[in-house]
């Protein structure tokens, strides 16, 4: 098929625009038809997402099954995947399905519900498989309209509020992306994305009103990109907007918050600010390591704080965007491989410990920590699961968070031992508050009266868990699965970026004398 | 077959963990200690035969990033013989006794599952363990190494309606993460130095780590030495030594069984392991040696005087096991590797039998674990007596001096002393002196329990006495299979530890530098007062002992009144635990809460609230006037901060 990944990426919006057009009523047959005709679509939209990875050559390190076609105004609507793309492409369609499902007891505005889930994520997949620069500047800005709407209108108390906060927040660093990318259209002549792989950006010191910008307009345009991604992963000290987006938004809205919107930052830097902007990127390692750590630590002793359940995971995914961050600044393999993995690792993990969340969430209505306590007395199978997932948040060898921590640490070490010191605190800091929640919540003895009813896992929450439990456990013991789709273009994102840098670590190793 | 010893536990573990609704409680705990037995079965066939190299074999690929390449895999050397043999002896015979002992515990509620979740955390801890002992490169070593501490996380917090076991758990798995700091560091510099973590390749790059130059937080230092200290930091964690040992004491919250196996016979033993294994690196490192015979000392001794005064039965087991791993690490950094190992592996006996030993009291007791509340429990338990008995002469060494006939202990630890003795250097010195001494309190701590608890008139509550009653025949059993260990294992290999078959028994599996290391042969030419001295030094104990609570049982007493500041030194631990309270724990909670509630809500929402509300309508309405309050003043200072550092970088990276 020729246009395999419009397909997919669309299947979600033609079901959103069935609902839209043909749901009438609001009574209890038409939110079920509602509810199922979004499973029915993410479902199919994961199957066809299937096809794409078994057409995929992983050794090809060009990009595949490309569309392109004319669209308006002269632009170009240009489609393809490629290894470091493709798994966040069937990270989002197989998260959906779980995510739909886990909204099964939405019971306000449903169909307006799905159609917002289902927009999102054609605008999710279109971010990883657009190969033009506005292309992706539209899907990208798009998909912060559904989530502003779901936390908008099924967030809970101080909504509002968090909902523009996200919404600021991310559109500060848009605005200053939109005029990077005009500039690099204006300078390349093009805004076809593997053409401006290759371009080769300015990167002579230039002078701006009498101050000498090393590196030049590539530093301009990586600091208007690393703006927005920055803002989007989210790194300290922007990360502010999630821990409220998270603790408002419904459960679902909160795992595809977790599990996807945050790694279009981290998607970004590997798509843009690396391979386009090496000789800035090599600039700015530093930074951006200081950063990185910053996040790893800062983030954790806050977690460790908090008493509302979902502002402690909010807090930890900083913390573990920290590890991705500095595994892609690292610019070598085991970095680069390392954050890819944890990225995805991190979206079954995170979106796992949201559903969690919320699934006692809407048994008592409450995320304060202090509500719970023993809850393994009448829940046992929700302890177990729960623990896997806080197990995955600690880093656990056997679970996919330990690859992940590893191949970022390790690369790091290469670059700088006290960055990797740092990362590695990180990591008895997050053994600390995930352990300290984990009792909280989990263990003791369950005295709350409040409690004493409450149900363990029913069958619906029994399979949205199955393919999160079965995906954390299978990537920790078999990484293969990831790394060697990744592998080959990693490989070239590495050699391209130390072609293009050669001559700079020359400069620096002859600078301090290795 | 040595794959079937790895997966048998495995599939008990799962057996027992999933399927116990399918075949029921009862045939889940016999299904999984029959995977123990099998598993303990073969490794004992496996352990008579001989791999004059190590013999790897692969079960899958696992890690591969670039350079970085790791495989799930078995090494099978005399190292991994051992520990095979003593971890699965150990846990097949504490399954069978958890059999006897977690039997209508009365922690649990009538018509509550618990059992086949013990035992499915047992066997998933003797897998770990095994995955650890088995593996052939750092990464697996670390799973293993992880998986225990999960496993130990579980155990002590088996009891999860009691705040105190989960607090327990707790600690013990974030003090462990310490030490893996040091570990994971270890690995990371191992893999830049030598582009791999495989043991043969790292193994073979030994003499070159020993010339090579590495930068480390800013210090260039010599590079097997620093990566030898990170590993060494590592085994701290798990095996207890000073400044990470808080964890081992509260552990103790755990049921009894799992002290024996987890806390007393294997997982603390890891990190000995560990040292040994990577012999071939610690061997070029002689300031990292010393500095693990410095703290292996330390930690005996130290361990030894809090284990004096605890009243609380498994405490006083507790801190002695930490003592004993002290002895062990003593001697690998004199470089007697085999010498550590034989010691671990006598300990292993001795020690699980003491605490099952211990076990079998409590039980006898209901549960009463302070010594004060026994006395004259001889007659009423005499089969327990009888294996404490053979415990407490393994443990402080009783043997004829001078021969090689004496029970486990007598002859794993004076081959300690006297290595120690005969490393002549100044840590070596250090160690034999703090051992001799050790010993001596070793032998007292011991004697006290034995007649604290056995001896004298019934003390406390005299129903409690009335109903005491030895243990049934599942927990016996147990008990007799180690009593035999405790006596004779020690004699029967001692040529292979120790004596003259040392070298063609261990063959490869440890490495002694050859040109630098002859300290197990000098061991056996140090005069004769060294091998004497730790035989007199128990003897002290013993008498100090039996005057103290036999003879006249109101010394203590006196003692503790006439030296309070020393007493209640001792008593609360050296207060270790005050002190990381005082200085970790606090601020971090304090610091996390200033970042919290400051940072995160004035300083940068203060700066995007600015933005919104200052910012955005002066945009739009362009006639605002700039709004000056404090938040603007802390927006400033984080924007021009961030600011500053930014082009720091800018204007300093590149810049040639």
């Amino acid at each position: 098929m020729d246009n395999l990944l419009s397909l997919v990426t669309f299947l979600p919006m033609i079901g959103a625009a069935v609902l839209l057009v043909f749901l009438r009523g609001n009574d209890a047959v038409a939110v079920l038809n509602a509810k199922r005709v979004a499973l029915a679509v993410t479902v199919v939209t994961f199957l066809a997402s299937l096809t794409i990875l078994f057409q995929f050559d992983p050794e090809n390190t060009d990009f595949q099954m490309v569309e392109e076609a004319n669209w308006i105004g002269g632009l170009t609507y240009k489609m393809g995947v490629d290894g470091i793309s493709i798994l966040f492409v069937m990270l989002t369609t197989l998260l959906m399905p779980i995510v739909i499902g886990a909204s099964w007891k939405v019971e306000h505005r449903v169909k307006e519900y799905m159609i917002a889930f289902l927009v999102l994520e054609t605008l999710m997949i279109g971010v990883f498989v657009s190969l033009d620069l506005f292309l992706f500047y539209v899907f990208f800005e798009a998909g912060l309209i559904p989530m502003f709407l779901i936390i908008g209108i099924w967030g809970g108390k101080e909504r509002v509020y968090a909902s523009f906060k996200f919404f600021l927040y991310t559109l500060f660093g848009s605005v200053l992306m939109l005029v990077a990318m005009i500039a690099m259209w204006l300078e390349a002549g093009t805004t076809d994305i593997p053409t401006l792989l290759t371009h080769q950006f300015n990167s002579g010191t230039i002078s701006v009103l009498g101050w000498q910008i090393v590196g030049g307009a590539q530093t301009l345009m990586w600091l208007a990109f690393f703006a927005s991604f920055a803002v989007k992963m989210p790194m300290w000290p922007v990360h502010t907007w999630l821990p409220d987006a998270h603790v408002q938004a419904p459960t679902a809205g909160s795992m595809v918050l977790a599990a996807i919107l945050l790694k279009m930052g981290g998607y970004g830097f590997l798509r843009f600010s690396l391979p386009m902007f090496p000789v800035a990127s090599f600039i700015m390692q530093d930074f951006v390591f200081f950063l990185s750590v910053a996040a790893i630590i800062l983030t954790s002793l806050m977690a460790l704080m908090q008493t509302d359940m979902k502002k402690l995971i909010a807090y930890s995914s900083v913390a573990h965007m920290g590890f991705v961050t500095m595994g892609i600044f690292t610019f070598n393999k085991q970095g680069l491989d390392g954050s890819i993995f944890q990225m995805i690792s991190h979206g079954f993990i995170s979106g796992a410990l949201f559903l969690a969340v919320g699934t006692i969430y809407e048994r008592m209505h409450t995320r304060e920590i202090d509500a719970y306590g023993g809850l393994v007395v009448r829940m046992p199978v929700y302890a177990m699961v729960f623990m896997l997932f806080t197990m995955g948040n600690v880093g656990l060898p056997g679970t996919s968070g330990f690859i992940g921590e590893f191949l970022t640490i390790a690369g790091a070490f290469q670059a700088n031992t006290w960055v990797a010191a740092g990362a590695t605190f990180g990591v008895i800091l997050s053994a600390g508050y995930a352990l300290w929640l984990y009792r909280r919540v989990v263990f003791g003895d369950m005295i709350k009266g409040s409690l004493k009813a409450i149900k363990d896992l029913d069958p619906r929450e029994k399979w949205l868990f199955t393919p999160l439990v079965v995906a954390t456990i299978l990537l920790g013991v078999a990484p293969g699965l990831v790394l060697d789709i990744i592998g080959p273009s990693v490989d070239v994102l590495v050699e391209n970026f130390n072609m293009a840098t050669a001559h700079l670590m020359d400069a620096a190793s002859v600078a301090t004398g290795h | 077959m040595p794959v079937i010893i790895l997966f048998a536990p495995l599939v008990g573990a799962l057996v027992a963990g999933f399927g116990w609704r399918l075949i029921g409680e009862q045939n889940a705990k016999f299904f999984s200690t029959g995977m123990l037995f099998l598993a303990a079965f073969l490794s004992w066939i496996v352990f008579f035969r001989q791999y004059d190299v190590a013999e790897t074999i692969t079960i899958m690929r696992w890690l591969e990033s670039g350079s970085l390449s790791v495989d799930w895999a078995i090494r099978m050397d005399r190292l991994t013989q051992i520990m095979l043999v003593v971890v699965t002896t150990v846990s097949a015979l504490v399954h069978l006794y958890s059999i006897g002992y977690m039997k209508d515990d009365p922690q649990w509620r009538t018509g509550e599952s618990y059992e086949p979740r013990f035992f499915a955390y047992l066997s998933f801890f003797t897998f770990s363990m095994l995955m650890l002992v088995t593996s052939d490169n750092l990464l697996q070593m670390f799973f293993g190494w992880e998986g225990v501490g999960v496993a130990s996380y579980l155990l002590i917090g088996f009891y999860y309606r009691k705040p105190s076991a989960n607090a327990a758990a707790m600690k013990a798995f974030i003090v462990n993460r310490v030490g893996d700091f040091g570990f994971a560091l270890g690995i990371f510099g191992l893999f830049l130095m030598t582009d791999s973590i495989n043991f043969d390749d790292v193994f073979a790059a030994g003499p070159e780590l020993a010339q090579a130059k590495m930068e480390f937080l800013g210090m260039t230092m010599n590079a097997a030495g620093i990566l030898t200290l990170l590993l060494f930091i590592g085994a701290m964690g798990k095996s207890a030594q000073l400044f990470l040992h808080t964890w081992l004491p509260d552990a103790m919250e755990g049921p009894t069984p799992v002290s024996a196996l987890i806390h007393a016979a294997t997982m603390v033993t890891a990190g000995v392991f560990l040292v040994a294994r990577m012999s071939p690196i610690f061997e070029f490192a002689p300031g990292t040696l010393a500095f693990v015979t410095y703290v292996g000392a330390s930690t005996a001794f130290v361990a030894a005087t809090i284990a004096l005064v605890q009243n609380d039965i498994k405490r006083v087991i507790a801190y002695s096991t930490m003592s004993q791993l002290g002895y062990m690490f003593a001697a690998a950094g004199v470089g007697a590797y085999q010498v550590a190992i034989f010691h671990l592996f006598t300990h292993a006996f001795f020690k699980a039998m003491l605490f099952l030993g211990a076990g079998s009291v409590i039980t006898a007791m209901h549960h009463e674990q302070d010594m004060r509340n026994y006395g004259g429990l001889r007659h009423k338990i005499p089969k327990t007596f009888w294996a404490m008995m053979i415990g407490t002469l393994a443990i402080t060494g009783v043997g004829i001096p001078l021969t090689t006939i004496g029970f486990a202990g007598f002859l794993s630890k004076d081959a300690i002393i006297e290595t120690t003795f005969a490393a002549g250097t100044a840590a070596g010195s250090y160690a034999f002196f703090m051992l001799v001494i050790s010993a001596a309190m070793t032998s007292f701590y011991s004697w006290r329990l034995m007649f604290m608890t056995f001896y004298g008139a019934p003390k406390g509550d005299k129903h409690t006495h009335e109903h005491a009653h030895e243990s049934p025949l599942v927990m016996l059993i147990p008990l007799l299979v180690l009593a035999v260990g405790a006596t004779f294992a020690g004699m029967l290999w001692y040529p292979g530890f120790f004596g003259d078959d040392v070298e063609t028994w261990f063959a490869e599996a440890v490495f002694v530098n050859p040109e630098t290391n002859t300290v197990i042969y000098d061991a056996h030419y140090v005069a004769n007062w060294v091998k004497v001295s730790p035989f007199v030094a128990m003897l002290g104990g013993l008498l100090a002992a039996y005057y103290c609570y036999i003879r006249n049982p109101n010394a203590p007493k006196a003692l503790a009144k006439r030296n309070p500041g020393l007493y209640q030194f001792l008593l609360n631990k050296w207060y270790f635990d005050e002190l990381y309270d005082l200085i970790f724990v606090n601020p971090a909670k304090r610091f996390g809460t200033f970042l919290w509630k400051k940072v995160d809500g004035v300083v940068i929402d203060g700066a995007l609230n600015g933005l919104a509300m200052g910012i955005i309508p002066w945009l739009t309405r362009l006639a605002n006037r700039w709004q000056s309050g404090y938040v603007f003043t802390y927006a400033f200072a984080m924007i021009i901060g961030v600011g500053a550092i930014l082009t720091w970088f800018v204007f300093t990276r590149g810049a040639q």
